[in-house]
């Protein structure tokens, strides 16, 4: 038996992975964010009706093959306006995340960079505003903003910032006492180099992972805001408001309020997983 | 219970799934009888892990084992239901892993543990069974039992929690005891300690499998020897046979890399007249511990470092030898004491302070190379961009780049392309390789290696550990080696410092020291290190084919 | 969670575990001062007649004698400083003032509301925690079936929006099925619903925190060591990985506790309940700044309280030496 083979380098051991396809759900997760993008670019290319038009003597319509999902109390398609909803729900979403991600970043580097007081304040001011729950901070800001889209994301972006805030703060600590850290500083590279070139790049990394399962649950928190009558005003095509709206027909027409939190809970769904897949994908490999 | 046999004959086992799906081990076979050790010897990868676990049934979900005979006593192990591998597990075969500090609960008191393993049977009752836990702690060695019962694996020492870890394992008084590196991660001294443990075991007529990657510990108590190769059986005999007259390349090749087994006197001869570029005087550093006492953990320690030398510092876990490593780059300042840099001041403490902006221009004239390469590598970058960024802290223009990075993998022996890998595709040998580049690739005085070989198994260790003796040549560069491992450490050194509890107890010549040691402690240490009954295997070893692993 | 989950410390562990709670109590002191402290700049930042949000909203009419009484009770016609004073010194006393959209003392209905939201709080937290650890023992790391099922399961749980999971609940089983009351009074049967709204989105979420690390625990070498001594793959789960799996899941409860108060606002409304999360919503609404400044400093010693009780649990669990503070 000879052991040089066994013991050569083998062939195909680190070779760059064959490429493969994610996983379904990954696929399934991402055609949905696509459709949903497209939706709210172009309406009309799913629906040829008016979100806003009534048709009094086709109100309450259950789902059919005319009416997807049914009719509301005015007689309005449902399935049109949820079509025209995600434009409102996903730049609610991404407006959100953008200003609370924003907030987060910002506290998160002064308190990781900033030295040791910094550190401290940052991370006592964290602690505080972590008391208040997301919905009772957004419900106190919402309150005194007024009712229409920019408040409704100013409340829910600054809801959610406190929580993000403690996990940047988390990553920059991680990276700023990570192995690579003291290499750098070992061989000679300037502190400000080190900040750039290392430590904000990895601190920054598994946000990409945060800001697309964050889209998720910012339209939750800006919906649920909606639905206590804080933001978008009806007969906006808003999910949040088309939900409250239905909430007093639950009785007689279950569909008014299912169809828009149906739609709600897939792009809530459709964030988480494909954002475990981009973790997934960030973790495997150097690349 | 004891004077049953376990008989493998033929055994395979295949692991993965799908298209990875391999056989992890092939066709071997041996006996374990009534007080006599078995010991499975081999690097990682050989399988020799998989075996000990498919031996009570844990070679895990999906695994395909099969055998022509595997037998323990007159019970027949193939085709085992889960029920009744549970019934033989701990009963009639205990099993030990490597450090107790993870293999034990973490979260439950030792005691505990014990009972568990006691009323896993259904073991006597309440009353009989604290009484067999105490009974067993006193057998394993653990003075006061009554007080260690309750105690958790991290409130007990090293030594004590792997004689726990033990303890379960004796609780039913199985015929056959499996321990799967029952003495790797120990410091020497508990090493010795532990072994002898086993040896009481093996008298009291277990018959006993020792599963290790270190042959100079097999030696200290295996009856028979088998040695294993990536899932091969390459050769097994009498431990005299196997160890003392090698038959195989593979044996050979291990032995010869058993770290020093090898001298090397050519360098022991006039070299220390060569001047000082590192001299270290007092250095003292205190840090607070856990209940607000001060920890000294350098204490008074001084050393020179001469030009295109190694002074190796040798010392257990928790001796200081890192912080004063870190000391000597720059990275901690002392509290007392200072460290100059040809001739100029480099680290001091108190007023004398030098700042970071000051140190930073003479950086390029140092190099680390850390026991884990990988945390100390950027996780984004691939190889040739980690050399680059040390190339650029060296301040070498950018066009220069590629050549040079190509000519700093030659000179790790890696090939050119590999400048495209990432750290995470290579091996653990490899990944030091990258380290040691990146180290050199500012043509530094002074490189400081901090247990670079200790993750590594014996082949690959002796390979990096060649690499970085001939770069020494090359480039006259000087090191500062720190390692727990004293055959290491006696093979690449040129002078040795011995630490204990943050002090210099020894310190001399690398053979005067080992030949003739005068402090207590270094005499301790290394007497608990086990020897090799040295065959004259190390010369033959160069005749099998290695490669760059 | 199984009886062997739990360490109780003694001695010298009992000492330390006071001291603990002394620390927890000074911090959250601490907080609380500092959450009055930005309730009351948030709200002096709102734009509107301050003497107005105190007596009435923007719609009140309160004769000139009650104005200028309260310029002087609050000090509105002195600096800031000197008002952030008094609003302290009413704190401390423990005079909240009056809500005038309830038309009662700010104490007095607190004193009614939080017993409804604390019991609703409560039993959607036990209840969460079941539904978790129900889910991830018995399928993690099972076969590959089970174990994507319950994976599956608990991302769609934790992907469900309070308020319309209440809705469906409602629709189903109060309209459609008639086992509930849709409104939720008094007793049991009222309870089941919004528990259970608040609970399932929680119990996905903890599930899959709590997933992650019974995973990591299980690959463990002290799991395989208690596999050697003969002990069954549920026993080896309950008494050795469970421990180690919650651990991360308590750290999160305070967390937790403080987001089912916030979502309780919802469900509260939907399911037209008496409770914390209804004042609240009726007082932001209606601008009735003392009843919200006192539901929140309510909201805050929830969470403080309960953050203590996580920290208690988890040194309970864990018992190896923690830093005294965080």
């Amino acid at each position: 038996m000879s052991f040089s083979d066994a013991l050569s380098i083998r062939p195909g051991a680190w070779r760059l992975p064959a490429l493969r396809l994610p996983p379904l759900r990954a696929i399934l997760a991402g055609l949905f964010l696509l459709a949903l993008a497209l939706a709210a670019i172009e309406p009309r290319l799913f629906t040829a009706a008016n979100p806003l038009a009534i048709a009094p003597r086709e109100a309450f319509q259950p789902p059919s093959w005319v009416h997807l999902f049914g009719t509301d109390q005015s007689g309005r398609d449902i399935f049109t306006r949820v079509i025209y909803g995600a434009r409102q729900s996903l730049l609610l979403g991404v407006g959100a995340v953008a200003l609370s991600m924003s907030l987060a970043i910002i506290l998160g580097l002064i308190g990781g960079l900033g030295g040791r007081f910094a550190e401290r304040a940052v991370s006592w001011l964290l602690d505080v505003l972590f008391s208040f729950p997301t919905l009772v901070l957004a419900l106190l800001f919402a309150a005194h903003l007024g009712s229409g889209i920019g408040p409704l994301i100013i409340a829910t972006g600054i809801g959610t910032a406190p929580g993000y805030a403690r996990m940047v703060l988390g990553q920059v600590i991680a990276a700023r006492n990570a192995g690579y850290v003291e290499a750098a500083r070992a061989l000679g590279h300037p502190p400000l180099r080190t900040i750039a070139r290392q430590i904000l790049p990895n601190a920054m990394r598994p946000l990409i992972v945060t800001i697309t399962m964050g889209i998720g649950q910012a339209i939750v928190w800006s919906s649920a805001l909606s639905f206590l009558g804080l933001g978008a005003k009806p007969p906006a095509a808003e999910w949040g408001t088309m939900l409250a709206m239905g909430r007093d027909f639950v009785q007689r027409a279950w569909w008014l309020t299912f169809f828009p939190g149906l739609f709600i809970v897939l792009t809530t769904l459709a964030t988480t997983v494909f954002g475990r897949y981009l973790q997934h994908r960030l973790e495997g490999r150097g690349a | 219970m004891s004077g049953q046999s376990l008989i493998v004959e033929d055994l395979s086992v295949t692991l993965g799934n799908g298209a990875s799906r391999r056989r992890v081990v092939r066709d071997i076979s041996f006996t374990v009888e009534p007080g006599k050790a078995v010991a499975l010897v081999g690097e990682s990868g050989s399988g020799k892990s998989v075996t000990a676990r498919t031996l009570v049934g844990l070679a895990g979900a999906g695994a395909g084992v099969s055998a022509t005979r595997l037998q323990f006593g007159e019970t027949d192990l193939r085709g085992l239901t889960d029920r009744q591998w549970r019934g033989l597990r701990g009963k009639d075969i205990g099993f030990i892993l490597q450090d107790a500090l993870v293999s034990l609960d973490p979260l439950r008191p030792v005691g505990d543990e014990l009972i568990e393993a006691l009323s896993a049977h259904g073991w006597g009752n309440r009353e009989t069974r604290r009484q067999r836990m105490l009974e067993l702690l006193d057998l394993v060695g653990i003075p006061e039992p009554q007080l260690r019962a309750r105690q958790r694996p991290d409130q007990l020492s090293g030594g004590l929690r792997q004689r726990a870890l033990i303890a379960t394992a004796l609780a039913l008084d199985p015929a056959i005891v499996i321990a799967d590196e029952p003495t790797t991660a120990l410091d020497t001294t508990v090493q010795a300690q532990i072994l002898k443990v086993l040896q009481a075991v093996k008298q009291r007529g277990k018959g006993l499998l020792i599963i290790s990657h270190d042959l100079a510990v097999v030696s200290q108590i295996a009856d028979h020897v088998v040695v294993m190769h990536q899932g091969d059986v390459v050769e097994q005999g009498p431990t005299e046979q196997v160890l003392g007259r090698p038959r195989h390349a593979y044996t050979r090749l291990l032995l010869g890399s058993v770290p020093g087994a090898r001298r090397h006197k050519a360098r022991i001869a006039s070299k220390d007249q060569t001047p000082i570029v590192l001299e270290a005087s007092n250095l003292s550093k205190t840090y607070a511990g856990p209940d607000r006492s001060d920890r000294r953990v350098v204490d008074d320690v001084s050393f020179t470092l001469r030009s295109g030398q190694t002074l190796g510092i040798v010392g257990e876990s928790g001796s200081g030898k890192t912080t004063a490593a870190r000391i000597a780059l720059g990275l901690v300042g002392p509290d007392r004491g200072e460290v100059t840099f040809d001739g100029s001041r480099w680290n001091a403490a108190g007023k004398n302070a030098v700042s970071e902006r000051a140190r930073r221009p003479q950086r390029p004239h140092f190099g680390v190379i850390y026991q884990d390469p990988l945390s100390s590598f950027d996780p984004r970058w691939n190889v040739g961009r980690i050399l680059s960024d040390a190339l650029d802290a060296g301040g070498l223009p950018r066009s220069q780049h590629a050549a040079r990075v190509a000519s700093l993998l030659e000179r790790v022996r890696l090939p050119a392309e590999y400048a495209g890998r990432w750290p995470l595709q290579l091996s653990g040998g490899q990944r030091q390789r990258i380290a040691i580049a990146r180290a050199i690739a500012s043509n530094p005085k002074v490189i400081v290696c901090d247990e670079p070989v200790s993750a590594l198994d014996v082949s690959v260790q002796k390979q990096v550990l060649d690499l970085l003796r001939e770069l020494q040549d090359e480039l006259g560069v000087s090191y500062l080696f720190i390692s727990h491992d004293l055959g290491v450490i006696r093979e690449i050194s040129d002078e040795v410092l011995v630490m204990l509890d943050g002090r210099v107890v020894e310190r001399g010549a690398t053979e005067d020291l080992f030949i003739n040691p005068q402090h207590e402690f270094t005499r301790r240490l290394l007497a608990s290190a086990p020897h090799l009954p040295q065959p004259n295997a190390g010369a033959h070893a160069t005749d099998f084919n290695t490669s760059i692993v | 969670m199984s009886a062997g989950v739990l360490a109780f410390p003694s001695g010298d562990g009992l000492g330390r575990l006071g001291q603990r709670v002394a620390i927890r109590v000074l911090v959250g002191i601490l907080v609380l001062l500092a959450s009055a402290t930005i309730t009351f700049f948030a709200l002096k930042l709102t734009p509107g007649d301050p003497v107005r949000a105190v007596l009435g909203g923007p719609t009140a009419n309160p004769s000139p004698e009650t104005i200028a009484a309260t310029i002087r009770e609050f000090g509105l016609d002195r600096p800031l400083i000197v008002q952030y004073g008094l609003y302290l010194e009413r704190l401390v006393s423990g005079n909240l003032g009056v809500s005038f959209s309830q038309r009662q003392p700010v104490a007095s209905v607190l004193a009614q509301q939080i017993g409804p939201t604390l019991q609703l709080t409560a039993s959607a937290m036990l209840v969460a925690w079941a539904l978790a650890l129900v889910s991830v023992i018995g399928t993690t790391r099972r076969n590959r079936f089970l174990s994507a099922f319950g994976s599956g399961l608990e991302a769609v749980a934790a992907s469900l929006p309070q308020f319309w999971l209440a809705l469906v609940l409602l629709a189903v089983f109060a309209f459609g099925l008639k086992w509930f009351p849709p409104q939720s009074r008094d007793g049991f049967a009222g309870l089941v619903l919004p528990t259970l709204a608040l609970a399932i989105p929680l119990a996905g979420f903890l599930a899959q925190v709590t997933r992650e690390s019974l995973e990591l625990a299980l690959d463990q070498p002290f799991i395989l060591s208690a596999r050697t001594r003969g002990l069954s793959d549920l026993a080896v789960r309950l008494r050795h990985a469970l421990r180690h799996a919650v651990l991360p899941g308590i750290s999160l409860s305070a967390w937790a506790v403080g987001s089912l108060i916030g979502n309780a606002v919802l469900v509260e409304v939907i399911f037209s309940r008496q409770g914390l999360g209804r004042i609240l919503y009726q007082a932001v609404t209606r601008q009735d700044i003392p009843l919200t400044i006192g539901v929140t400093l309510v909201v805050t010693i929830v969470y403080i309280v309960a953050s203590t009780l996580a920290d208690l649990l988890f040194v309970l669990v864990d018992p190896r030496i923690k830093a005294a503070t965080r």
